[in-house]
């Protein structure tokens, strides 16, 4: 049996990556699973540089986000086969020089999209505050010296600004429930996620074991 | 009257002088600057004070003295140009900049070379005695872009940062390329024999002198940032050694033989972070001040002394190689763009599209830099020829293509310069992004920039801020000096309408710091907005606030020669005081 299994070449074949990164990924997958043909979560501690990064509770969820998987149902999954794991790597792949204008943007917001899960860790299709707080104070908690107050005053100052770019000026009874995916969208423009959110898959690694 | 005493300095302030005055004259003019760049007014001025010394003395004016130019004038520029560089899109871009650098400049010193050859046959231009490894050495001085040209030129049209930054970065990075090729083939001249050897030992030579000097640039940066740990009691100085380590880096590495300008670049990026750590907020003005001045009074002097040494008798007018030579460079630098972007784009290092390609060829500016060098060549009786070939490809290139480059970015609608406020905002996602394209890294088992720049931080907060920086409390992190900035800039502007120091659970403070807006109604009232708004928040605001008062520090791109970023705000000292004054009641 190929690397893929049982699953048909024809759908993977629209997630665009080509059959030297597949077989590339694979590999990987086969390390990481120990030869298993799923991942856990518990699998994801074996690789000892993902342990410094600030963010690596959500970058291990976004794994498992169902909504990330393309399918159906909502929640986390227990478990992911290779086809799954493809399928998120497709989030990162590079742009295509010969795209036009509506695939550009289907492109990027495909992208952020996957982002927006990883910001929304209820799933309630909204950004709260709570949420967002909860980002800065994992990203800024590689610094030891930080009080978590700052942290959180640096969400809440973040928060403002993006009710001021969504919504504009607000009246004193309005309330702002948090950021949708529209809004997100907004914030998110003056970054050209496009060029910056991808992995280089070409360069042939040098530590992806062979056996 | 004892002017022989005095001459030397004397003549020196007054061209300086000149320079300066030269340039209010043309700022006096509004329209002036934006249809015709600065350098070409003062290669223009250079060129009336040349014929004026010429009509006077009846003999050649001063040429600019290779030594001067390369000890004096280009230093401060460079220097400028690598403190102040925007590291991350620098190193962002660092593959394509190199590509552009290394493999583009020699694609144009042996195209131009040859081609020159090959025009040196045609019995007609009486060129037969021009031989190939003339023609090569002129191929290598007149290739490489140069950086002051570009920077003159570039900063005034404001295109995107990535293309900035591309251009800017190769005309730095090629001076090594430069250095070995055209040494090389001095050397090669002056050799009865050529083995196959000696061209290997040429291209080893290029690593040496490209890692060489990058290295000595490090050691000294490095050396910069651990002195000024300890200058703690005597602030007074503390610009000094900025200056000095960096021009110690720049001749020692010339010294050696290795690239001065790659160590000078280097010693400035490597130090910067932890002397701006170390060094007291009046020390880092008058580094940045000084900077800025030294650089602007060089780029003004290299451009009249090119407009002066212009006139006279060190040419020979042999118009068909000269035109060719021009021609030559145009197409052989647009065919090196367009194949190296073929191949970064395939390959998925970068994308460029063709607008920036075009921009990229066309600006390709040669300076001041060939210009020394053509004057250092050894003498042989085709000396001059060459001379006059590069004063006529670096005068079309600054006056023809500096001056249409502005309405050829305006008619193609090349991306410009994005103008809009920072926010906090951006600096989280941006932050987002960088850990998670790390982690997917890590996970896909691909050592990539992000891991690499992952590893390089932990390695920086083990191992380097320890040793270099003065008390080690990390140094905070760009989100946090960021949101810092914006709370004081909006605390300052809530002090003069008089509502700071108020009771503290008045929703609409924090709300207006952040929404830009003096009106008192825009106040935010969710269940889980009214936690946030208690007094211990508020009370946290005004710590950072009091904490930092004075520590601010502009963290955007400063790339404009004339003004300093900041330099819009003259009435904000009058509201530190205010604020102050007004906690202390």
């Amino acid at each position: 049996q190929g690397p893929l299994g049982s699953a048909p070449v024809t759908s993977l074949l629209s997630l665009a990556v080509t059959s030297e990164q597949i077989e590339h990924l694979h590999r990987r997958f086969k390390q990481l699973s120990q030869d298993q043909l799923t991942i856990r979560k518990e699998n994801f501690d074996s690789i000892p540089d993902l342990e410094f990064n600030p963010i690596r509770g959500k970058i291990v969820h976004a794994f498992f986000d169902k909504r990330n998987l393309r399918q159906e149902s909502d929640g986390l999954a227990d478990e992911i086969n290779f086809e799954d794991f493809l399928t998120i790597m497709s989030y990162f792949r590079p742009i295509e020089m010969n795209m036009d204008e509506e695939q550009l943007d289907r492109f990027r917001k495909e992208k952020l999209k996957f982002l927006f899960h990883m910001y929304d860790s209820d799933h309630d299709g909204k950004i709260t505050l709570q949420e967002y707080r909860n980002v800065v104070e994992e990203l800024l908690s590689g610094n030891p010296h930080l009080e978590k107050e700052s942290a959180r005053s640096i969400a809440d100052g973040a928060m403002m600004e993006a009710a001021s770019i969504c919504v504009g000026q607000m009246g004193p009874d309005q309330v702002y429930e948090g950021i949708t995916f529209e809004d997100f969208l907004k914030m998110w423009q003056g970054i050209d996620i496009e060029t910056k959110m991808h992995v280089r898959f070409l360069n042939v690694d040098t530590i992806a074991h062979c056996y | 009257v004892d002017y022989q005493h005095v001459q030397v300095p004397f003549e020196i302030t007054l061209w300086i002088m000149l320079a300066s005055l030269a340039k209010i004259g043309f700022h006096l003019y509004n329209k002036l600057p934006s249809v015709v760049p600065e350098s070409c007014l003062l290669i223009f001025v250079g060129l009336i004070m040349g014929g004026i010394i010429y009509g006077l003395n009846d003999r050649s004016p001063p040429v600019m003295d290779s030594d001067i130019f390369f000890f004096y004038l280009l230093p401060p520029i460079v220097l400028d140009a690598g403190y102040f560089m925007p590291s991350r899109p620098f190193f962002e871009n660092i593959g394509t900049i190199l590509l552009y650098a290394v493999v583009g400049t020699l694609w144009n010193v042996f195209g131009i070379g040859f081609s020159l050859y090959g025009i040196c046959q045609v019995k007609a231009f009486q060129l037969q005695d021009v031989s190939l490894l003339h023609n090569l050495l002129f191929g290598s001085l007149i290739a490489a872009v140069d950086p002051v040209a570009v920077l003159a030129v570039f900063e005034e049209i404001h295109v995107n940062e990535k293309l900035h930054i591309l251009v800017f970065g190769e005309s730095l990075l090629n001076d090594a390329v430069t250095v070995v090729l055209y040494k090389l083939f001095r050397s090669f001249c002056e050799m009865p024999t050529i083995k196959s050897m000696d061209v290997f030992a040429g291209v080893g030579q290029f690593f040496v002198v490209g890692l060489g000097g990058v290295l000595v640039g490090l050691s000294f940066g490095f050396t910069a940032a651990f002195t000024t740990r300890f200058t703690k009691d005597i602030r007074v100085i503390e610009p000094l050694f900025v200056f000095l380590y960096s021009y110690l880096s720049y001749l020692t590495a010339e010294m050696f033989h290795l690239s001065g300008i790659m160590a000078i670049i280097s010693c400035a990026m490597g130090m910067k972070r932890y002397v701006e750590a170390n060094i007291s907020l009046k020390s880092h003005t008058t580094v940045k001040y000084f900077m800025k001045m030294w650089s602007s009074v060089s780029d003004t002097l290299i451009f009249i002394f090119l407009g002066v040494s212009t006139i006279g008798e060190n040419h020979e007018w042999n118009w068909p190689y000269i035109c060719f030579t021009v021609i030559f460079c145009l197409i052989w630098r647009a065919l090196g763009v367009l194949v190296l972007t073929f191949f970064v784009n395939r390959f998925h290092v970068n994308t460029i599209t063709s607008k920036d390609q075009f921009i990229i060829a066309y600006g390709g500016l040669r300076g001041a830099i060939c210009f020394s060098l053509v004057f250092l060549l050894p003498d042989f009786h085709r000396k001059k020829l060459f001379i006059a070939a590069t004063t006529v490809v670096i005068l079309f290139t600054v006056f023809i293509q500096g001056m249409t480059i502005r309405p050829l970015v305006d008619l193609l609608a090349v991306k410009r310069k994005r103008e809009s406020a920072p926010t906090v905002g951006e600096q989280i996602h941006i932050r987002f992004l960088d850990h998670l394209l790390a982690g997917i890294e890590d996970i896909c088992g691909h050592w990539g920039q992000y891991y690499w720049k992952d590893k390089l931080e932990y390695f920086n907060s083990k191992y380097l801020q320890k040793i270099l920086l003065r008390e080690y409390d990390q140094p905070k992190s760009s989100i946090v000096l960021l949101y810092e900035k914006l709370e004081r800039k909006h605390a300052i502007e809530l002090a003069q309408a008089g509502q700071l120091g108020h009771g503290p659970a008045h929703p609409s403070f924090l709300c207006s710091a952040f929404l830009c807006s003096s009106s008192d109604t825009t106040g935010i009232t969710d269940q889980k907005w009214e936690d946030t708004l208690n007094p211990n928040v508020l009370d946290n605001i005004q710590e950072i606030l009091t904490r930092n008062l004075y520590r601010i520090r502009r963290t955007g791109p400063a790339y404009n020669r004339h003004t300093l970023p900041g330099d819009s705000e003259p009435t904000e000292q009058e509201k530190e005081i205010l604020i102050l004054r007004h906690k202390s009641l």
